[in-house]
């Protein structure tokens, strides 16, 4: 008990959590996106794989860092684009799309990750973003290790939280998005042309999901090597419910579990001799889960989301 | 020149021609009543001048400027607001948020929502609609709703205001309020068009009425020179009688509840019985009533009859035999018929074809069925045709959508389903709700003619004209009790009212002319005969 007290107050926690939550908070806020417009995105998975390797393939192939995170994004807007096409203009299943999305856009990086590197034994490295310590904030103790001594990606998606919200909430773009979501008739009556407004979404927040993918690495690590982004994808879906479709509890939700993913892994290192190791894979999952349950429920969902809008057509 | 026209505008939906070469004018300050049955094509040629359909031919003019087909926008500007039958209104935000949404830039970095707020409160000063602006819609009575899809529409600097049945989900009391909205918009210069196929309301607020049948323009008259009957016959193209009720005598009993009870099993509420002890007998050759507020059992009565639920205590007999389980297949099978409350809902599978909703109460049985286990596809289509014809039902073929007839057509084809096998019992739970003129009689006249014939038939409704005119016997439902049925003829509108609202009848002034088992709630024998 005492272990993981000590393991609460100390400041490799902290920073350990703010870096594994970059990507669940990108993740989450292109996902709170879609769905704000009424549209699911289960694409999440494999776009965030086809950012990761597209991001670190621009740098691996002698482009900067920063227009490979652009280069990133904008393969999200391509696969945001692909999905939109499905579900918004054709309104098919968005469930059968997006996972249809994500099996396309994973297998698609791996693909082009072999055809360019078809040589590579041990996955190759790149330079990765470092870590840009704020000046000042940096010096307070915990706090400034914790929040101000992290990679620029880092800086951008905490950023992206508050600036999310008041796009959402504060802009006419937002409140037809919301719309959107919510009753996308409301929308057209309007004189406002939904599709167009929900393809947008769908493509900004696929960016943001690539953005996510590419945090990993390009500066979580510096490598892309199979299966690393690991559920992340699917982590998000959970978080926008637990986040009842808010960008600031989605940025609590995702605190929480990045949290427990850095105690698990401390807690490993103290108990693991103890208690199989798997265990402490499993918690995080396990607890997220029963947060899911309690948060759920009280969850309201947009009231549009899954409904495809068809125009002119008869109902 | 007038304000808008309406240039041989047609329409089709496949091979349904929903408005055909349809032409006429509005001018300021008139309000034109759009007067057709449902399904005759109102709402589609509305929906074309706001910009939601682009119709195959024709044009509309607006101050003799040409409207770009099929964009809400341009229809925006042009002066044109439409109060949506559907509200279109997102439920989970503000009356603000819901008016102000394409008011402004979507790529302005942000709201002006104070002057708006002035804006919307000086209108609905000037209007006297009166609304909080910073209220959830999903807070809102449906009278507040509407004044918010009209103070959108004006908001927008509407000329033209469109009212797609307005009145359909208002209380009399808001109708009222909502006419006289109306009529200080038209002294301010407005032009209205109003859909409706009340007749009342089309003689009380319109200047001009246009009747359309089958999506075509058939008459246009001055409301002045019109009235109730030729307006009816305008819109129905004949004659509309309502059917009498024959005098028969009765054969024998085909339901019989007895003491029957269902419990409340959802824990949250009251745990009042949803049925308490109900005693009803139908027999051959009548039409029995259930009168009564909506919310007092009766769908739980209905249900009951339908194989849905089962008796807690108290014997269902059908037939001469006990109905001890709860199967609506078994039910309809030994002769039952159903017209279920909500026909979306609870009566056809939109999304299916008219031929597989034809034979879903019926699968496992020839012609259907082939061994009882495959559908003779062949025999089902021929049947559906049959029946489309025998009940003229208009649509597209048997193969067309079952979502895509009006509700009048819907509610045939669920008249076909139910009566084409000649069933001994008829449960009809509202069948009229939100028809027509023309559907309803024809309703009607399948029930009469089904009493006829032998059949008995049980007619539940909220309508207390409908179920004199049709029933031989009439009970009321009052929290879960039934009372015992009293002969039509010799109760009076009032009395029923003062039953729907828990008063006893005195049971001694009726004579019974059924064998029923009267419980008389004791403690209220003191009260007045009711009248």
């Amino acid at each position: 008990m005492m272990d993981i007290l000590e393991i609460l107050v100390s400041a490799g926690f902290w920073a350990a959590t703010i870096r594994i939550v970059s990507p669940l908070i990108l993740g989450t806020l292109g996902e709170l996106i879609c769905e704000r417009a009424g549209v699911l995105n289960l694409g999440i998975e494999g776009i965030m794989t086809m950012g990761a390797m597209s991001g670190w393939m621009w740098v691996y192939m002698g482009g900067d860092l920063w227009t490979g995170v652009m280069f990133a994004a904008f393969m999200g807007l391509i696969f945001g684009l692909l999905h939109s096409i499905f579900t918004v203009y054709l309104g098919l299943s968005q469930h059968v799309t997006g996972i249809g999305i994500t099996l396309f856009a994973s297998s698609l990086s791996y693909y082009v990750y072999r055809m360019l590197l078809p040589d590579a034994t041990t996955p190759p490295k790149i330079e990765p973003f470092q870590v840009y310590e704020v000046p000042f904030l940096s010096e307070i103790p915990v706090i400034g290790e914790a929040l101000f001594s992290q990679t620029p990606l880092t800086y951008l998606a905490l950023i992206l939280v508050p600036v999310v919200w008041y796009v959402l909430y504060k802009t006419p773009l937002g409140l037809a998005v919301r719309m959107a979501g919510e009753n996308p008739m409301a929308v057209e009556a309007q004189g406002i042309n939904v599709l167009s407004i929900r393809t947008g979404a769908v493509m900004v927040g696929s960016a943001f999901m690539a953005v996510g993918g590419a945090f990993i690495t390009m500066s979580a690590f510096d490598a892309f090597f199979f299966g690393m982004i690991n559920g992340r994808g699917w982590i998000c879906i959970a978080l926008v419910i637990f986040a009842s479709w808010k960008p600031g509890k989605a940025l609590i939700g995702a605190l929480l579990f990045a949290g427990l993913d850095a105690l698990q892994v401390r807690a490993q290192q103290t108990a693991g001799a103890l208690i199989p190791y798997q265990f402490f894979l499993m918690m995080p999952y396990i607890l997220s889960i029963v947060a899911m349950v309690i948060m759920a429920r009280k969850a309201s969902y947009p009231k549009a989301l899954l409904v495809p809008f068809r125009r002119g057509e008869r109902t | 020149m007038a304000l808008l026209a309406f240039h041989n505008i047609t329409k089709r939906f496949g091979s349904l021609v929903a408005n055909d070469d349809i032409s006429f004018s509005l001018d300021r300050g008139e309000v034109i009543a759009l007067l057709g049955e449902n399904g005759a094509g109102k709402t589609t040629l509305m929906n074309i001048l706001y910009g939601h359909y682009t119709a195959d031919e024709g044009y509309i003019e607006v101050d003799g400027q040409k409207l770009p087909a099929g964009q809400t926008d341009a229809a925006i500007n042009a002066g044109i607001g439409m109060v949506h039958q559907h509200f279109t209104l997102a439920e989970n935000l503000t009356v603000l948020e819901n008016i102000m949404l394409g008011t402004e830039s979507l790529w302005s970095l942000g709201q002006k929502r104070a002057p708006a707020k002035a804006k919307l409160a000086q209108m609905s000063k000037d209007y006297g609609l009166k609304v909080n602006p910073d209220a959830r819609i999903a807070d809102l009575s449906v009278g507040e709703r509407q004044r918010v899809e009209i103070l959108k529409a004006l908001y927008r600097d509407a000329r033209v205001l469109i009212l797609d049945e307005p009145t359909a989900v208002l209380t009399p009391q808001e109708a009222d309020s909502l006419f006289k909205t109306l009529k200080s918009l038209t002294k301010e210069g407005f032009a209205i068009i109003f859909i409706s196929h009340k007749l009342h309301e089309i003689l009380a607020i319109s200047t001009r009425v246009e009747v359309l049948r089958r999506g075509k323009i058939v008459g246009s008259i001055e409301t002045e020179k019109a009235d109730r009957k030729l307006l009816a016959e305008m819109m129905v193209g004949r004659t509309v009688e309502r059917p009498v009720l024959e005098q028969m005598t009765i054969g024998k009993p085909i339901v019989e509840l007895e003491d029957v009870s269902v419990e409340d099993k959802n824990k949250d509420t009251s745990g009042i019985p949803k049925l308490n002890q109900v005693n009803l007998t139908v027999h051959q050759h009548e039409i029995v009533g259930i009168a009564g507020v909506a919310g007092n059992g009766q769908s739980t009565l209905a249900d009951l009859l339908s194989g849905l639920e089962k008796p807690d205590a108290g014997t269902f007999t059908l037939l001469g035999n006990a109905v001890t389980s709860a199967s609506p297949a078994d039910i309809v099978h030994r002769g039952v018929g159903r017209i279920p409350e909500d026909r979306h809902s609870s009566g056809v599978v939109g999304e299916m074809m008219l031929w597989e909703n034809l034979i879903s109460e019926d699968l496992r049985h020839a012609p259907v069925s082939k061994a009882g286990v495959l559908i003779d596809r062949k025999a089902c289509l021929e049947r559906a045709n049959k029946l489309i014809d025998a009940f003229d039902i208009r649509c597209e073929g048997p193969e067309a959508e079952t979502k895509l007839l009006s509700g009048g057509n819907m509610q045939k084809l669920i008249l076909a389903r139910a009566l084409s096998p000649q069933p001994d019992f008829i449960l009809a739970n509202q069948p009229v709700r939100g028809l027509d003129e023309g559907a309803i009689a024809y309703v009607h006249g399948q029930l009469l003619a089904a009493r006829k014939r032998g059949a008995a038939v049980l007619l539940i409704s909220e309508d207390l004209d409908e179920l004199f005119a049709l029933c031989d016997r009439i009970a009321v439902m009052y929290h879960g009790n039934l009372t015992p049925s009293y002969d039509a003829k010799t109760l009076t509108t009032a009395e029923v009212g003062l039953m729907m609202a828990g008063t006893n009848h005195s049971e001694q002034t009726h004579s019974e002319n059924t064998n029923h088992s009267v419980t008389t709630n004791s403690g209220n024998e003191e009260q007045p005969h009711a009248n």
